[in-house]
């Protein structure tokens, strides 16, 4: 399973940069959320993956009694999905607003406004 | 004691607040803190005196050994009285000066910033607060020397002063944290003990070969000399203040400070010794050259500090007192020429020396301390620079093989700097009163007093040396802690000093006859700028200026693939080489867990959704495919314990799409605008990153992975943090603070998309 | 999207899933749950209540800007964090309550702090997806 869950996450980051390489503006938002589920995976296949014992401790005890997942990558996703939700929102509204202004989405018509506007 | 050093800076914070109601009193009341502070430090003479150093301690980052230690010893209350002593003179000074100027208020906040962070220098005894001081000296000299800043040329050599010293600045923090290093302490006094073990230590070449670096750029040491005529663009004042007791003293300082823990060697004296002679030699000629006052002054105090870095080279106990006793001469004679140089100035409106003359016709005080300061710059017997050219002589003459090649420089020196002392402090005020000129005026008070008060006190410690005796055993001790008793005296007896001490009178007066300033002597030294540090040091800014601005416009075009590619292409050469180059992966079965079938539906629903969402053309199929990934992420969360993870994902996966949604119909179009060959070579590119990040992922998954952190978190979670699900607990509790900013990047995330779509930021709507 | 039974469906989820996302917080120290998710599960509540009630009928039953909660939210986190300052501990260290309470289970700064995320969260999706709306 971990070698699928390598290969799935290889192909994230490839589809990713394949999609930041566009010059257009949608694409790059999709190359964005792509390249970031990839990295949500990256950082979770290197925390090892053990099935069915999450990092919750039992009722009864104090500590930990058996084998558990690792809790910090856990954490450490966790932020970064909240966060990750802002960038893209952030950047959804940019290209949008750019798009409304612009009118246009090739971001090789974006390499020399300044003088024009 | 911190009361005095922070007042300084807390009066300068308070500027803007006064100067929207009282600007008008601020010139009236700044001058009574220097004056304060110096009575306050002439309240600790006695104790000081008696060599019974005061301390004083407050903790900053006691974890890094960094604290503000100040300590009042002989040195540091000499270097102590001269900056609030003279401090004193230039706020009052300068509140008449420049009494018609726009930003006086102004003024006074950079004066006070820069006296307090002279005054912190100077009292330091912890390296690192040391040069937190060092570099606010340099910071608030930037603002007085471009001060006048609508001057371009102010403008410039502001710049170029900040950045020779902010570079001296730099290069001395990685010399005093060296020295802090081997030396095992940030105290000087501390240091003091472990002298013998740094200077045996293999760095210490380095150490003092760091140190000097800092300490020439500030002193302006040849070849670092440059920035200092160029900062005689800013006012007078601030020339006075800056040029003859602080700012350029401060790497005198240094040296003096650190000759007991770095000093005595053979590498530490003759460099010094080097340096220094060709600093006063070339200084002091070049003095000769300039007709500008001001010009005259700033290299005679190139020159003066060439002579007090050779003393200290030269560091016998006769070199040492001479240093001691020079700096207080200096300071004393080179402020008055200053002052009245400012004076000349204000009521003529030139300093061009050669169309000066006769002005004691007029401002007869202003020209009776001129005369007392040009005689004590000369060293004429009854003056304190009598007394100090004495021992300055009386050290190099008995200095090992040397000493006739010493003697010989430093005389020819100070012959030089005897008539640039003179060109200042006497020519303007004898001979004829020019026509054009018969119109100044006696200054106000304000602006004689002070000249006139320090060159009578030149004649007053001229004349009775013994008032010092005390003070400078002090100084002394702070250089060399186990010193003879001093007896300063003028009559040191008939011997070769006197007459080498008349020779240089003679010699002087007779080149003072001889030589008049012109502006032909001046073009003479044309021909050679070329090769002067000034213009290597403008063309290496030129050269590096053009580098920086092609190297940018190869790598920054504008262009976000191109930037993309770029780091693609480094990366995975650089990480690709490294696998290539000696590292074999061999997997581990036994750590890969079995595939079940609903794992496997969930890899194909994934891939294919990643195939779907590169190659749809509509809107809408791209952002299913992105919700289908974002749950078949949920679902692998789920499977591998990590339910909270899983819920999150499901979460932000429905507002994304949500999102989407919402603002579907305002976006671009799916497009696609590249040519096929375009897309074929970024599919590769990808392809190879892709495969890359795969390759390290095993590679990092085949090597054993360590757990500490992650076992802590996870024994502690109850017995701490009173939480049993530790992925919450290391939220809330553990890594609390991270949590905190990472809510605050949401925040702002937020505020960013309300301000984009509520503000109107269409150019074209303005009109 | 005005079908009437979205609406209906709507007008019982909105309180259900409120409660939902409380619950989610509260026992987020024990059980998978927490600030993050409960203030998710309360920001998509919201919003499926006003894709069903339209904008105006939401911030009515809300009477609170959303944006409001942010700094509210961002203030709780940063007093509970500061709070063992009162006792003369450290910043972060987790101040409990000995008992546990009814309903709530054991209440200590930790709680706060989560509560300050849940709050930040809330406010700044909200904030986020309404003002989007607001402009379409």
């Amino acid at each position: 399973m971990e070698l699928l869950l390598i290969f799935i996450i290889g192909l994230l980051h490839a589809a990713g940069i394949y999609m930041l390489l566009r010059r257009s503006m949608f694409k790059m938002i999709i190359g964005l959320i792509l390249l970031g589920n990839g990295v949500n995976l990256l950082i979770f296949l290197l925390g090892r993956l053990v099935k069915g014992k999450p990092p919750v401790i039992d009722e009864a005890s104090k500590v930990f009694t058996e084998i558990y997942a690792d809790p910090v990558p856990q954490a450490l996703i966790l932020t970064a999905i909240v966060i990750g939700f802002g960038l893209q929102s952030f950047a959804i509204i940019l290209i949008k607003r750019v798009y409304k202004v612009l009118e246009t989405d090739d971001l090789d018509d974006l390499n020399s406004t300044d003088e024009e506007i | 004691m911190i009361f005095a050093v922070i007042s300084g800076f807390i009066l300068a914070a308070l500027v803007p607040l006064f100067s929207s109601f009282a600007r008008n009193l601020i010139p009236k009341i700044y001058p009574f803190l220097p004056l304060g502070i110096f009575i306050y430090l002439g309240t600790c003479f006695s104790q000081v005196t008696q060599n019974a150093p005061m301390h004083w301690s407050y903790n900053w980052v006691p974890s890094f050994g960094v604290n503000l230690d100040f300590r009042l010893d002989g040195l540091a209350l000499l270097f102590g009285m001269l900056i609030t002593g003279i401090g004193t003179l230039v706020f009052f000074y300068s509140s008449y000066y420049l009494k018609e100027d726009k930003y006086l208020d102004r003024f006074y906040g950079y004066l006070s910033m820069f006296m307090a962070a002279m005054l912190g220098l100077v009292l330091s005894d912890n390296l690192i607060s040391l040069f937190v001081f060092w570099e606010l000296t340099s910071i608030s000299s930037f603002f007085l020397i471009g001060y006048k800043n609508d001057d371009p040329s102010s403008r410039k050599s502001a710049l170029m002063a900040l950045g020779i010293t902010g570079f001296g600045g730099l290069v001395l923090l990685a010399g005093l944290i060296w020295i802090g290093f081997v030396g095992g302490s940030y105290s000087i006094i501390e240091l003091v003990n472990s002298s013998e073990l740094i200077k045996s230590h293999e760095a210490y070449p380095w150490i003092i070969g760091l140190l000097f670096i800092g300490a020439f750029t500030k002193s302006a040491q040849f070849p670092f000399h440059f920035w200092l005529p160029g900062a005689m663009k800013a006012p007078t004042p601030v020339s006075t203040y800056l040029h003859s007791a602080t700012m350029v003293k401060a790497g005198i300082y240094l040296l003096a400070r650190f000759t007991p823990v770095l000093g005595g060697t053979d590498s530490w004296n003759w460099t010094l010794i080097l340096v220094g002679g060709i600093t006063m030699l070339y200084a002091a000629a070049h003095s000769l050259f300039r007709t500008d006052l001001k010009s005259i002054l700033a290299y005679s105090t190139i020159s003066a500090l060439g002579i007090l870095v050779f003393l200290l080279g030269v560091g016998t106990e006769d070199a040492l007192l001479a240093a001691g006793i020079f700096i207080l001469t200096h300071a004393l004679y080179k402020a008055t020429l200053f002052l009245i140089t400012g004076i000349i100035d204000h009521e003529t409106g030139t300093r061009e020396v050669t169309s000066l003359g006769g002005l004691q016709k007029v401002m007869k005080p202003v020209a009776l301390a001129g005369y007392l300061a040009a005689l004590s710059s000369a060293g004429v017997p009854l003056f304190l620079g009598f007394i100090s050219k004495e021992i300055m002589y009386e050290s190099t003459f008995h200095f090992s093989n040397w000493a006739i090649i010493l003697t010989a420089s430093i005389v020819l020196t100070k012959v030089f700097l005897f008539v640039a002392g003179f060109w200042v402090g006497i020519k303007p005020f004898t001979g004829n009163l020019p026509q054009e000129h018969a119109k100044a005026k006696m200054p106000s008070p304000l602006l004689w007093i002070p000249p006139v008060f320090l060159a009578g006190l030149c004649v007053l410690f001229g004349v009775f040396p013994g008032i010092l005796d005390a003070f400078m055993q002090t100084v002394f001790n702070s250089m060399s802690p186990e010193g003879e008793v001093i007896h300063l005296a003028l009559w040191h007896g008939l011997n070769w000093v006197l007459v080498l001490s008349l020779l240089t009178l003679g010699l002087g007066f007779a080149l003072y006859k001889f030589l008049k300033p012109s502006q032909s002597l001046k073009g003479k030294l044309a021909p050679f700028d070329k090769f002067a540090p000034i213009e290597l040091m403008e063309r290496i800014g030129i050269t590096f200026q053009s580098f920086a601005g092609s190297w940018t416009g190869f790598f920054q075009n504008g262009y976000l693939r191109n930037y993309v590619i770029s780091i693609l292409i480094f990366l995975t050469v650089l990480a690709g080489y490294r696998l290539y180059d000696g590292v074999d992966i061999h997997l581990d079965w036994s750590q890969i867990s079995d595939i079940t079938p609903s794992e496997f539906l969930v890899v194909v629903l994934m891939v294919t959704s990643i195939f779907f969402a590169l190659i749809t053309k509509t809107r809408t199929g791209v952002i299913v495919a992105l919700g289908i990934i974002g749950l078949a992420n949920c679902l692998f969360f789920l499977y591998y314990s990590a339910p909270d993870l899983a819920m999150t994902q499901f979460s932000i996966d429905t507002l994304t799409v949500l999102l989407f949604m919402l603002v579907l119909f305002q976006l671009p179009k799916n497009r696609s605008f590249s040519t096929r060959k375009l897309r074929v070579r970024d599919g590769a590119l990808s392809l190879m990153f892709g495969v890359l990040i795969s390759i390290l992922a095993l590679e990092v998954f085949e090597a054993p992975s360590y757990t500490e952190v992650s076992e802590y978190y996870a024994e502690n979670a109850y017995l701490l943090a009173k939480g049993k699900n530790v992925v919450n607990v290391i939220l809330v509790d553990f890594r609390g603070i991270d949590t905190l900013v990472e809510t605050v990047v949401l925040v702002i995330a937020a505020m960013g998309v309300f301000s984009l779509l509520k503000l109107n930021l269409n150019p074209f709507n303005k009109e | 999207m005005k079908s009437i039974i979205f609406q209906t469906a709507s007008k019982y989820l909105l309180p259900l899933l409120l409660l939902f996302s409380v619950f989610i917080l509260l026992r987020g120290h024990y059980l998978p749950g927490g600030g993050f998710v409960g203030g998710l599960m309360a920001a998509i509540a919201f919003i499926l209540y006003s894709f069903a009630f339209g904008l105006k009928e939401t911030k009515s039953i809300v009477k609170l800007n959303p944006r409001y909660l942010m700094p509210v939210g961002l203030a709780v986190s940063i007093l509970a964090a500061v709070s063992p300052w009162l006792v003369n501990l450290p910043v972060m260290t987790g101040l409990w309550y000995d008992e546990p309470l009814k309903l709530i289970g054991m209440v200590g700064s930790s709680l706060f702090f989560d509560i300050g995320v849940y709050l930040v969260v809330i406010g700044s999706t909200l904030t986020i997806m309404f003002s989007i709306s607001e402009t379409i």
